[in-house]
């Protein structure tokens, strides 16, 4: 018998002459047939579809990555990982193993990183919401706590009366660096001299040991000057430090907000050509730090709490197409089995997605939907998409950031979230949920059951 | 399923509809789905001769057939 | 014999809004040193150059920079790969900054270009200009990048009225009063985003030049031109040569001092009591270059041996009232070529 021929959807698409189409020429869509060398098929074989797949051995490039960057810049660098960003104890497990310190924003953070064997004096302590508990528990551990505000200030004078360990503290600094929207709910402001005052009144209470100075200037910043700016505006608190009170900061904790290499939706240029490098970031950072009035033989150390440019990268969803459909219009739609519950960011990203076998250059403007029953489920409104058939596979690249802490359990049940070793062994770091695990938290009272 | 009279698709799978003044790109198997309709070919041959020469079962054809019909039809590529 | 390059053009799209792809290439046909074959690059599959005779030699597809670098690197590849490109002159805006962070890629494959760095690229931005005006001891009208509203009233008596409420990319409005400030404010803040950019409204006549630097300071060729008059779009319909010197001196001292490299145009207004305003600065050859040509300096020819990394001696004059004026012409195609293009992106 004669050999079939390889089969395509029919397709007819109208050409539409001269009229401006954001999307030019065709071009033959790349393909991800697999990921770190294992093929898409057997990972969705083995632990379903979709799953969550990290690369181990892209984590640690990267972060090695930003390192070189910022330690050929710069003499003394450390970095803390950002656990908002990804808190799977082996992601977080990974960038401990690389140095990292802990970067931590709430009590159930701090926690997870001390049981990550995160020693207490490496963890910094961010963000608005710290209990006096927490605090407590900060203070007698030895971590860094970052003031927020001037309630917690006196917190901590309060705790600092009856501790036998001093409170190790810096100041969150919010400031203009010529970008917008500036970002002023967190910390205490430079430009009105609120940040000055906050740091006065720490060294005369003489009760809180001053060792550093944090700022976090914005998210996802596009061009790496405001990072100078904020650098000299921090410089410019330690010397004054210095200069009134003869006190030597340890550190400058230069925050994070370096943006990936993903598409913000209304971009004209793709993202992977317009994000700064870590090389431009540390550039700007470590100039402005280096010609600053810093005593050039006591430098502060610079920390880094960069969370999505260090993990995006290594995050992909691997699924499988649903449904196509047509739309009243005549439009394609494709539904797959990513909703917009396990992909949190699609609702600011352009996400990228590919199928994950060979397909022709053929391809359709086509709506993406998720699974779920909600008219928002939408993962991208218009891509020009090869010919894909239900049940074929595709993948999400640059998920690692944020989907797997903001993603949220509804409708469908969370999947798997698999770790590739840099030999190329699998792992499922968390279990998909079942009905069980979810329902075992709920009770049911007397009368209902 | 009729197409209209005056259309035709050259071997490059483009598709000028003199009627209206629009043209179209055709994949391969929307090209040879075309030219069976121009032969007015009925449903059941086209699919029958995808099913024994591609590698494509039955119901899946069906289906793509169904929807590229849909779209001629929004195109007015049909009578 | 004059050596024959094989040069790459965009911006073939000479419609009401033109590209300055066709006059560019209607230099380099008449350029006195060298032969040309074109290699016209197109986005669009009706832009006029595509048809014209005696203008490309051979035209391809490319993908829109928003598809990402590395597809339209390799695309160019491809093309390099059957015509072997010598030169690549990018002629749209959007495009621009995709092509000059292709620069090295583009030197591997032997094609040369001769751009302006992203440096001087980004700093000449609408909304960077007074400071860049500040840094190269420019004249720029009194302006102001500002995020939200409250901020007009910070600003107030730091300008006169009229101001130009301006958007980041396109749109300005002249507002006569802090009431009008806000409408305007409001309608461009929703199209384009913030910034808005308020500028001083400098009465006066609007001027452009067309230079070009060698990148080391040097001013290969300037002419200066006046509008005569404009279409609805704001594009000039026809123009006519100046011989005002001091335009001549305030486009060598920004070459100067940027070390500008590549093609520019400038904007500016010239006052009354003769004070000249730059309000803006576009980091290309514009599409009224073929004037300059015809007033005796072949910019575009100039263009391409610096980009070959020869030292084309500065031109020295030009002819002071010289005129264009464009006319639109029907060309008669056949389905068959747009067929072609459209199928296999190469005519």
């Amino acid at each position: 018998m004669k050999e079939k021929l390889k089969y395509e959807r029919p397709i007819i698409t109208k050409i539409n002459a001269g009229v401006t189409d954001k999307f030019g020429m065709r071009a033959k869509m790349p393909v991800i047939s697999e990921i770190d060398g294992i093929p898409v098929k057997e990972l969705i074989n083995k632990y379903g579809s979709p799953s969550f797949i990290l690369s181990e051995q892209t984590i640690r490039k990267t972060y090695n990555d930003a390192k070189r960057a910022f330690t050929t810049r710069y003499p003394n660098v450390q970095f803390a990982w950002s656990y908002k960003t990804n808190y799977m104890n082996a992601v977080c497990k990974i960038f401990h193993s690389e140095g990292s310190w802990a970067e931590v924003v709430s009590g159930f953070e701090y926690d997870k990183a001390i049981s990550n064997g995160v020693p207490g004096n490496k963890i910094i302590f961010n963000g608005p919401d710290k209990s006096k508990e927490d605090l407590q528990k900060a203070t007698n551990n030895g971590s860094y706590i970052h003031i927020d505000h001037f309630d917690e200030l006196y917190d901590l004078l309060s705790i600092a009366e009856t501790s036998e360990k001093r409170p190790k503290v810096a100041i969150r600094v919010n400031m203009d660096t010529g970008i917008f929207p500036q970002w002023d709910r967190f910390g205490f402001n430079y430009e009105n001299g609120e940040a000055w005052n906050a740091l006065n009144r720490i060294m005369m209470s003489k009760k809180l040991d001053l060792i550093g100075l944090h700022t976090h200037i914005g998210t996802y910043m596009m061009t790496p000057a405001p990072y100078g700016v904020a650098a000299s505006k921090l410089a410019e608190l330690a010397v004054r430090l210095e200069r009134k009170f003869n006190h030597k900061i340890k550190y400058i904790d230069m925050g994070g907000g370096f943006a990936s290499k993903n598409t913000l939706k209304g971009a004209y240029l793709p993202g992977k050509d317009t994000c700064p490098t870590f090389d431009q970031y540390a550039e700007a950072i470590s100039n402005a730090l280096i010609n600053s009035e810093l005593d050039p033989n006591e430098m502060p150390t610079l920390f880094l709490e960069t969370g999505r440019a260090l993990i995006d990268d290594a995050g992909y969803i691997t699924g499988s197409v649903l449904a196509n459909k047509r739309l009243a219009d005549g439009r394609r739609s494709m539904i797959i089995d990513t909703g917009v519950n396990m992909l949190f960011t699609s609702f600011w990203y352009e996400h990228e997605i590919y199928p994950a076998k060979e397909v022709s250059s053929h391809s359709e403007d086509t709506t993406i939907y998720g699974p779920l029953c909600m008219n928002i489920d939408v993962i991208r409104s218009v891509i020009k998409f090869p010919l894909l058939q239900k049940g074929d596979h595709y993948v999400i690249k640059r998920i690692g950031a944020y989907n797997m802490t903001q993603w949220m359990q509804f409708i469908t049940l969370r999947p798997k979230i698999i770790l590739v070793d840099p030999e190329g062994k699998t792992h499922i770091i968390r279990e998909n949920e079942t009905n069980e695990s979810l329902t075992s938290l709920e009770v049911i009272p007397e009368h209902l059951k | 399923m009729k197409l209209k009279k005056n259309i035709a698709v050259s071997e490059t799978g483009f598709l000028f509809d003199p009627n209206s003044g629009e043209s179209f790109s055709l994949n391969e198997t929307g090209k040879k789905i075309l030219q069976f309709l121009k032969e007015e070919k009925s449903e059941n041959q086209i699919s029958e001769w995808f099913v024994k020469n591609y590698e494509v079962d039955q119901a899946t054809f069906e289906n793509n057939f169904n929807d590229f019909i849909t779209v001629l039809q929004n195109f007015r590529i049909t009578e | 014999m004059k050596p024959k390059y094989t040069i790459a053009v965009t911006g073939l799209n000479n419609t009401d809004n033109p590209g300055p792809g066709v006059p560019v290439i209607r230099a380099l046909r008449e350029a006195k040193e060298f032969d040309v074959r074109i290699i016209g690059l197109a986005y669009e599959n009706l832009e006029p150059g595509i048809y014209m005779e005696n203008t490309a030699d051979k035209v391809y597809q490319i993908p829109y920079p928003s598809t990402g670098s590395d597809e339209l690197m390799q695309r160019i590849e491809y093309i390099n790969s059957k015509e072997d490109i010598d030169v690549l002159i990018p002629n749209f805006d959007a495009e621009l900054f995709t092509f000059m962070m292709s620069e090295r890629k583009l030197k591997e494959m032997g094609i040369q270009t001769f751009l302006p760095t992203i440096k001087q690229f980004e700093e000449r931005h609408k909304s960077e200009l007074p400071e860049y005006g500040k840094k190269y001891g420019l004249d720029i009208p009194f302006s102001k990048a500002i995020t939200n509203l409250s901020d007009i009233n910070n600003i107030q008596y730091e300008f006169e009225y009229p101001v130009l409420v301006k958007g980041k990319f396109y749109d300005a409005y002249l507002a006569y009063n802090p009431a009008q400030v806000t409408e305007f404010f409001n309608k461009i803040s929703v199209k384009w985003g913030v910034p808005v950019i308020i500028q001083q409204f400098i009465r006066g006549t609007e001027v452009n030049v067309v230079a070009l630097g060698d990148g080391k300071g040097n001013t290969i060729g300037v002419v200066p031109m006046r509008k005569q008059y404009i279409t609805d779009k704001g594009k000039a319909w026809g123009g006519i040569t100046l011989g005002d010197e001091n335009l001549i001196k305030i486009t060598k001292n920004l070459i100067e001092k940027t070390k500008w490299r590549g093609g520019m145009e400038l904007e500016i207004i010239k006052t009354h009591t003769d004070k000249y305003y730059i309000i803006e600065i576009n980091p290309r050859i514009p599409a009224w270059v073929y004037l300059a040509v015809g007033a005796g300096q072949n910019i575009p020819e100039a263009l391409v041996k610096l980009a070959l990394g020869e030292k084309p001696e500065a031109f020295k004059s030009y002819d002071i009232g010289k005129m264009f004026i464009r006319y639109s012409y029907d060309l008669i195609g056949d389905i068959s070529q747009f067929e072609k293009l459209s199928l296999t992106g190469e005519l």
